[in-house]
């Protein structure tokens, strides 16, 4: 197992109320694993758990473990902890250093903060600005970028340095549609590639689409953690603050009306291809 | 039909053209009339001219050439400042307009700047958080919030400014479903009470689901207009424009149906 949280409760410094109840997950390498759940259900929360700024960075109170690629998050320091797990926030505005003139520059930030040689540096960058689109723009500076090109820079920030980890906590939620594709591809051939990938996401047409793997949340505890033809299947997805991607609930009309028993299609092809069929007989 | 007479309800753009210093033609020619009550998304991809059309409708841009006149009055006559009586206008990031300490302090900053009187005011605050649900907000620090809510926070307080007109540039951002049912609850709301609402979105579902009347824009031009039905019957103008239809719009296409889909009824009706 890549990451293993066991029992954990979090508190945030000067809240009643925790953020996290009683949290166990367990996501296997390799795994794409989307958490999913209304606003302040403690998907960010958990996000930065992972990565060890919870509680390294904004203190209050925990309990119970997060054991990431073997070792406990809260014995290792954020820095020791950013080789083994990449985060990319929300907003790539509070990731953007805001120091560097150029987005070759941004890339080897990082590098250059753990020590790595000048070849290897120069190397990874071209490996994952090119892996993003971005190595045409290697000379703009990341302000003069768009969202959606700062949120990729943001991502190439994080995979420069190679981690097996990488976690996305709603990376695509301030982009257009275009934006969002883009980063999808990138999560699908990161996955492909065999990282493990925690991502926090609100667009179920993609979760439906891409993961190993959903975890429901609700009010910081999990509610449901399994397949996402399960998760996504739940009855009381809508309850905890998720709207299923409409064409499954065309599909689960249809199965409550005995006009489908097959398994919950999960893309919208195979959505058309299952009615088409119903549609003949 | 303009003519600064000060009787003509609604907004009027008449062959707007727009062209930025650097010498960027935003809009080339655009002509839409909008008038009371009406619930309007406009949808595009970045760069379609969205935002620069909005910002024309409060006055905060006046045009190169042709003209906006808002229940009559023309813009290039007035500034912004005096438009934001009749129109309101949230932008797009909350952390651009959100400055006070306090939620209900936030809410009130718009109809106190508008010179309302102190009892009118309260009700302007208490009606506006009501219209966006977030009545359980009013004592917090909007900094306190998630950026979701901050984005309910910043749309309370131009509600709160009782305009005829309210623009929204991407109102649901970052929203949880919960967030963008409310959301269309207020649109609805503000539609009823008469009020023109006007909103920038790449959200299809969204747009389909709570507004009358969509308007597509590429390349600084409007290149469909009319209700969602209308609109998403367009699949090779909205290709044009790079806009995909919502969800179940394309599974229809992807099915090979002829008719536009939009919900479930449709799709029964057309299997059957």
């Amino acid at each position: 197992m890549d990451i293993v949280i066991d029992s954990l409760t979090y508190t945030y410094p000067g809240q009643a109320a925790p953020a996290l109840k009683d949290v166990s997950l367990e996501i296997g390498a390799g795994e794409l694993c989307c958490l999913i759940g209304a606003n302040g259900a403690g998907k960010s929360t958990l996000c930065c758990a992972i990565a060890g700024f919870v509680p390294h960075f904004y203190k209050g109170e925990m309990y119970g473990s997060v054991v990431v690629g073997g070792v406990d998050t809260v014995q290792r320091s954020i820095g020791d902890l950013a080789r083994r797990v990449g985060i990319v926030f929300q907003n790539p505005f509070d990731q953007i250093t805001g120091a560097t003139l150029t987005v070759f520059a941004e890339v080897a930030f990082g590098l250059e903060n753990l020590g790595t040689p000048r070849d290897e540096t120069r190397r990874r960058i071209e490996d994952v600005l090119r892996k993003v689109g971005l190595w045409e723009l290697r000379d703009r500076s990341p302000l003069e970028l768009s969202g959606g090109q700062q949120q990729r820079l943001a991502i190439a920030s994080v995979l420069a340095m190679d981690p097996p980890i990488i976690v996305l906590d709603e990376a695509t939620s301030q982009l257009d549609p275009a934006g969002t594709r883009d980063i999808w591809r990138i999560i699908a051939r990161l996955h492909a590639a065999g990282k493990t990938l925690l991502v926090a996401e609100h667009k179920m047409e993609y979760v439906a689409r891409h993961a190993s793997k959903v975890v429901l949340l609700q009010g910081g505890k999990v509610i449901a953690c399994g397949s996402p033809r399960e998760v996504l299947g739940r009855d009381d997805l809508a309850r905890c603050g998720v709207r299923r991607p409409p064409f499954m609930e065309i599909m689960r009309g249809l199965t409550q009306r005995g006009l489908w028993q097959g398994p919950m299609p999960l893309t919208l092809e195979d959505a058309a291809a299952v009615l088409k069929e119903v549609a003949r007989r | 039909m303009s003519g600064g007479t000060g009787t003509q309800v609604g907004i009027v753009l008449d062959n707007v053209r727009y062209e930025y210093p650097n010498g960027v033609v935003a809009l080339r020619g655009v002509s839409i009339t909008m008038g009371k009550g009406e619930t309007v998304a406009i949808v595009g991809e970045n760069g379609a001219g969205k935002t620069t059309l909005a910002k024309h409708l409060n006055g905060l841009l006046k045009p190169t050439s042709g003209s906006v006149t808002v229940d009559g009055i023309d813009t290039r006559g007035r500034t912004a400042a005096s438009l934001a009586r009749l129109v309101g206008f949230v932008f797009q990031n909350p952390d651009d307009q959100l400055f006070q300490n306090q939620v209900s302090r936030e809410v009130a900053f718009g109809p106190r700047n508008l010179g309302y009187a102190a009892d009118r005011v309260e009700k302007l605050v208490r009606w506006a958080v009501e219209q966006v649900e977030i009545t359980d907000l009013l004592a917090r620090h909007p900094y306190d919030l998630g950026l979701a809510q901050r984005k309910l926070v910043a749309i309370a307080s131009v509600v709160a400014m009782d305009t005829p007109y309210i623009v929204l540039d991407e109102p649901t951002t970052g929203q949880d479903y919960p967030g963008t049912e409310k959301l269309g609850r207020l649109v609805a709301r503000l539609g009823s009470a008469g009020k023109t609402v006007m909103a920038i979105t790449h959200d299809m579902e969204f747009a389909a689901e709570h507004f009358a009347r969509i308007i597509v824009m590429a390349q600084g031009q409007v290149i469909l207009d009319g209700s969602p039905r209308e609109v998403f019957s367009h699949p090779s103008g909205l290709e044009r424009a790079s806009v995909e239809p919502p969800q179940l719009a394309r599974l229809g296409q992807l099915m090979g149906l002829g008719e536009c889909i939009l919900n479930e009824e449709d799709l029964l009706r057309s299997l059957c």
